[in-house]
């Protein structure tokens, strides 16, 4: 891939929302071209979509809980883990999964509207796949950092004297 | 005594100069919702490693002086790290001296090797402190003025026609303060000829070095025979993002590293400690850091450059540094009319030009080194101004 594409695609991944002018004169090339590329980024699924990373505790009324999960499981015969993954990531409520080394294999990153809904997620649907060993679920308490971005407020961030040599 | 009375204070103290950004800095810190592009400093924090580095240092009780010239791994650390980046050699035994900012190794090397009336040849627009600096060394600057016909660089015959029997040095800032200009190697050798046929020495200001954009950089001391002729001076203000550390250094020929040592060893002792272990620190594992700060700075850069010339403040793309110096001609105003209205219409804080040397006058010097959302939105309200004079038509 060339420079002007990852340049491209790093300034999306850290703010979704500039415009394609916009980011066209950053990386010195014509809107259009900019247009173009990311048209192209997107139609062979380089670019899968376009998110906003929200601090929901901020908003009222809407809780969401997240926990994660290890998850012990018994590999099928000729697809390995895969099988099984694709069984778990197809629930909604699986933000995440991934495949781990270590003392576990899946770690899956789940999201509800209530501690129950989540622990009847675990026992209703999770520990009750064939390949399922185990589970641990951990309860995230709190966000301090999520996908890069620290979740404190952090005003007045500029602490710099507003003329200076 | 009164508060005007001020028979105490030095009559050379008081003859000089005050910083015109001073002024500039008061009107715009009485204001609300100021969006600044006056700042000459990194917009990011230090990186974590850094301060962490520090913080474990006195944790550890590392709270004494260092040796006067600096933590000998530090002098190490730059030494490599010169060696590496820019192909010049300086032993970290007795060619490098860790100081207080670039500020204070400027300081010192003038007053190192100036006899009075020394001249030094001084090419502005020019950071504000290169002359009250050879002032105060009773040096005498002599100052010759980079051109935009040229992209500001200065021209060889320029600093040919200032020599007098009385010139003792050049002082060189690439990439500039507050042009962004930036000096190739050819430049650099056409500079170094006229050096070495006057038998001069020169101050190379190069805290910007890792900040330039397109090219590969030439330190001036690179240049052939110029190692013995150079003071080099740099820190970790701006590529760090380590302005208030105030910890940079000078490096140069044995003789002269020694003469500044002097000085500093009887006015400074050694640099802040703590500082120096987070420098230390930032040269060990920072570099990636000043990459990806490097980037960010070019991409706001284009962004800036194009913008300004979009509306009709006419700029050239600089080659490094966090500056751009648009002129403003085409508006008829001076440059302190302009800023003054800019931001007393728009709240936009630039500085204008003519506080970096008379030929300043005519441009403003706007720092990229703010965000993008503050600088789309300074660019939003500058082009509402050009609007409002009527030097943009909205397409
Ligand atoms: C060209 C130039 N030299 C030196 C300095 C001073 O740097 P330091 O913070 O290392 O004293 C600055 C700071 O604005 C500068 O722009």
């Amino acid at each position: 891939m060339e420079a002007k594409e990852i340049e491209l695609l790093q300034l999306l991944e850290s703010n979704g929302r500039l415009s394609d002018e916009t980011i066209a004169s950053m990386i010195e090339l014509d809107k259009e071209e900019v247009t173009a590329m990311i048209e192209r980024l997107e139609n062979e699924c380089s670019i899968l979509g376009y998110s906003t990373l929200i601090n929901w505790a901020k908003v009222l009324n809407e809780e969401v809980v997240t926990a994660m999960i290890e998850v012990k499981v018994t590999p099928t015969r000729g697809k390995g883990f895969d099988q099984v993954a694709e069984r778990i990531y197809r629930f909604e409520e699986v933000k995440a999964l991934y495949l781990m080394s270590g003392g576990y294999d899946l770690s899956l990153t789940i999201e509800g509207n209530t501690m129950m809904e989540i622990s009847r997620f675990v026992s209703d649907k999770l520990s009750t796949l064939d390949s399922v060993v185990s589970t641990v679920t951990h309860f995230v308490l709190k966000k301090y950092k999520h996908d890069g971005v620290i979740f404190e407020d952090q005003q007045d961030t500029d602490k710099r004297m507003v003329v200076s040599p | 005594m009164t508060e005007s009375d001020n028979h105490f204070v030095a009559d050379h103290i008081q003859d000089l100069k005050p910083s015109g950004i001073r002024r500039f800095f008061d009107l715009a810190s009485q204001m609300d919702n100021v969006i600044s592009l006056g700042v000459g400093e990194p917009d990011f924090v230090t990186p974590w490693n850094v301060i962490e580095a520090s913080y474990h240092s006195l944790e550890q009780g590392y709270t004494a002086y260092t040796a006067n010239a600096g933590l000998f791994e530090l002098r190490e650390a730059v030494s490599n790290f010169l060696a590496t980046e820019y192909h010049v050699s300086y032993r970290a035994e007795d060619q490098l001296l860790i100081t207080v900012g670039a500020s204070q190794a400027i300081d010192v090397a003038f007053r190192a090797i100036l006899n009075p009336g020394e001249e030094v040849i001084v090419i502005e627009p020019s950071f504000v402190s290169y002359i009250p600096a050879i002032e105060l060394a009773g040096g005498k600057p002599v100052v010759v003025e980079a051109e935009e016909t040229f992209e500001f660089k200065v021209q060889k015959e320029q600093i040919e026609a200032a020599i007098t029997p009385n010139t003792k040095a050049i002082l060189l800032c690439s990439p500039n303060n507050p042009t962004g200009a930036s000096l190739d190697e050819q430049d650099l050798r056409a500079i170094a000829g006229v050096v070495k046929e006057h038998d001069l020495v020169v101050v190379s200001d190069e805290i910007y070095a890792d900040l330039l954009y397109d090219d590969v950089y030439t330190s001036f001391a690179s240049i052939d025979g110029m190692i013995d002729r150079t003071i080099l001076i740099s820190g970790f203000s701006k590529s760090f993002a380590m302005t208030g550390w105030r910890l940079g250094y000078a490096a140069g020929p044995a003789s002269i590293i020694k003469a500044m040592t002097k000085i500093h060893q009887y006015t400074i002792m050694c640099a802040p400690t703590m500082a120096q272990y987070g420098a230390l620190e930032a040269l060990k594992n920072g570099r990636v850091k000043v990459q990806e700060m490097k980037n960010s700075y070019r991409q706001r850069r284009n962004y800036v450059v194009k913008a300004l010339n979009d509306m009709g403040l006419t700029c050239h793309l600089p080659g490094g540094a966090f500056y751009v110096f648009p002129s403003i001609k085409a508006t008829g105003m001076t440059s302190e009319a302009f800023a003054e209205a800019l931001l007393e219409d728009q709240r936009v804080a630039v500085v204008p030009g003519n506080v970096f040397g008379a030929s300043g006058e005519g441009y403003i010097r706007c720092s990229y080194a703010a965000s993008m959302k503050q600088l789309a939105e300074a660019m939003k309200r500058m082009r509402e101004f050009m609007k409002k004079m009527n030097l943009v038509d909205e397409s």
